[in-house]
């Protein structure tokens, strides 16, 4: 039964992207709400935001449409300007600077784009090229960095295709070459992978993860994917309702998810929604002879642990697996199984009890 | 065609058409000149856009809306005025370009801004966050990206010109228009009015293929690899 834990390497040492580096963007109590229009009361779409995304992270914000993930990464270039709070990337106050400033500013920000933005009349090289030329780059110097970062995304023999010949995928490779031309030290993803099948996402979030550890860029990215969060972020926070409900290591937020959103995000990706005909079954309240449904989330140095066999042969408790996975978060193992144990109350208390002492996760879903 | 036609009559012919040109090219351009600018204005100047100024943008929008809505061979009448002040005269072919080119401008404005706002937002929203300002914005993305556009706004605006001009045929403009009222109609010359509209005809025809043909080389839209 746990032979799919013990085969996986032991954890490292330390997660990437700790509390102890330095932050390159800082939301400080940040707010933005939009004026009441005629017909239209005052909008407030985000409320009180503090975020941190230290030095070199990936930090994924993710939440559902109209949660305020959009305008909030706006805020940190400065497309759209907070009404309260004050946003310190690399240093600068955003919120400080007049549109002369501002247009500096975003000068070292990159940012790319669920649809991509690539300019139809332009070939790759010309828009990668872009930034360049509106930072006001000789010829030479344009060609002297394009060639390298077309090379970096794997796009050199497409130079001079137009965005309209070029795949999903290629065009988004475009996007991330253009968004590191003028070497920035931030780098914005909004829904980069949103419009891109599962396979061509995993290859633009390799490359994300790719150029995020080669020049130590700050990534900031949005999506309402939690497969993209569990595969590139770092740190994670959840946004609903235009406020932060959670925020936290994103290995730590699979392992013990608090707010009922993160908890619903986390079902879709880690195995935690129960299988149909189990769903269907489930009861608040036990049936005689029945079973109760235990939900034990298997996390850092223990998810190897043969914790299963040990249970049943401790507590003489016979064990029936309803649902298995184990999976990766953040280069770490991360395991999930839904099992049935006897219902009576003293059996499911002994058994959360010996589940905590081994400093694992356990929660009682409901009865069969 | 030209063997009914008596030797005379074909200079003639030749004679308004190199007219027409003249008065279409002229007109065209200036049209362009003044049109273009405005038209890139109207695209970005509501309020929240690039050069927002909503009120400006209201009453030039007015402005456009009022040449645009008042019938040409009425405009050419009104405006006798000024077009003696700026052609010295308000009779022949030089006049005739002042109400061509007082409905052209503001007819190729409204077209120009059509053409810029069908560019996609995220292309402004791309170059806002490269750190672009308002004019390189227009330069290196609203037009560039607009130009398919923009040639068959300019080609539909070329061929609209072209019936215009034959319309200031009427109040003593020269060129093509002129020549068929002159002799197709009132002298009963019917076939001096359909060498006019022979000539008109392919005229159109030329500008249009001509235009498609450009535009269809700038659009990099339709390309498969």
């Amino acid at each position: 039964m746990n032979a799919p834990f013990s085969i996986l390497p032991p954890p490292p040492e330390v997660a990437r992207g700790t509390d102890v580096t330095p932050s390159t963007i800082r939301f400080e109590h940040v707010g933005k709400s939009y004026p009441a229009r005629r017909g239209t009361p005052e909008v407030a779409a985000l409320t009180d935001v503090d975020l941190a995304v230290p030095e070199g992270a990936i930090l994924g914000v993710i939440g559902r449409s109209g949660a305020g993930k959009s305008t909030l990464i706006r805020l940190v270039n400065g497309l759209e300007r907070a009404t309260a709070g004050r946003i310190v990337v690399d240093g600068t106050d955003i919120t400080a600077l007049n549109e002369a400033g501002l247009r500096a500013a975003r000068r070292s920000i990159g940012m790319i784009f669920q649809h991509f933005n690539l300019l139809a009349r332009r070939t790759a090289y010309e828009n990668v090229a872009l930034p360049l030329e509106i930072a006001g780059v000789s010829a030479r110097a344009i060609k002297e960095r394009v060639e390298p970062l077309l090379d970096l995304v794997g796009l050199s023999d497409k130079r001079d295709r137009y965005p309209a010949e070029l795949s999903g995928g290629q065009k988004q490779r475009v996007g991330i070459a253009r968004a590191l031309a003028s070497r920035p030290r931030v780098l914005l993803s909004d829904e980069a992978t949103s419009a891109l099948d599962p396979e061509t996402t995993n290859q633009i979030l390799a490359l994300l993860r790719k150029v995020n550890a080669e020049l130590n860029l700050t990534v900031l990215l949005i999506t309402h994917e939690m497969s993209v969060i569990k595969a590139v972020a770092d740190r994670v926070a959840v946004l609903d309702g235009g406020r932060i409900v959670e925020e936290g290591p994103t290995y730590d937020l699979f392992a013990r998810p608090q707010h009922p959103t993160t908890r619903s995000f986390i079902a879709a990706v880690a195995g935690s929604a129960l299988p149909p005909y189990v769903a269907a079954r489930l009861k608040d309240t036990p049936a005689p002879g029945g079973e109760a449904l235990v939900r034990i989330v298997f996390t850092g140095d223990h998810a190897t642990d043969p914790v299963l066999s040990r249970i049943s042969r401790l507590l003489g408790v016979d064990v029936n697996i309803i649902q298995a996975q184990v999976d990766e978060i953040a280069g770490r193992p991360f395991g999930v199984i839904v099992v049935g144990i006897p219902n009576a109350p003293e059996t499911v208390a002994a058994v959360l009890r010996s589940v905590e002492q081994l400093n694992l996760s356990a929660e009682v879903l409901g009865y069969v | 065609m030209f063997d009914i036609l008596s030797p005379a009559i074909v200079d003639l012919l030749i004679e308004a058409t190199k007219a027409t040109l003249y008065m279409v090219a002229v007109a065209g351009l200036i049209g362009t000149a003044i049109g273009l600018p405005l038209g890139v204005f109207l695209a970005t100047s509501r309020s929240g856009e690039l050069f927002a100024a909503p009120w400006l943008n209201h009453v030039l929008g007015l402005v456009v809306n009022a040449a645009r809505s008042t019938p040409f061979i009425i405009l050419v009448v009104a405006i006798i005025p000024f077009t003696r002040l700026i052609a010295g005269t308000s009779i022949g072919t030089s006049a005739a370009i002042v109400p061509l080119t007082v409905a052209a401008a503001p007819f190729i404005a409204r077209l120009i801004e059509a053409a810029i706002r069908e560019v996609d937002q995220g292309l402004v929203e791309a170059a806002r966050a490269m750190g672009a300002s308002p004019l390189q914005i227009v330069g290196k993305v609203l037009l560039p990206e607009a130009l398919p556009a923009i040639t068959l706004a300019l080609t539909l605006a070329v061929v609209s010109l072209i019936g215009y001009s034959a319309m200031v045929g009427a109040v003593g403009g020269g060129g093509l228009g002129d020549l068929g009222i002159r002799f197709g109609y009132q002298r009963f010359m019917p076939e001096v009015m359909a060498a006019v509209v022979i000539v008109l005809i392919l005229l159109v025809q030329a500008v249009q293929s001509a235009g498609d043909l450009l535009a269809r080389h700038l659009d990099k839209r339709n390309r498969r690899g």
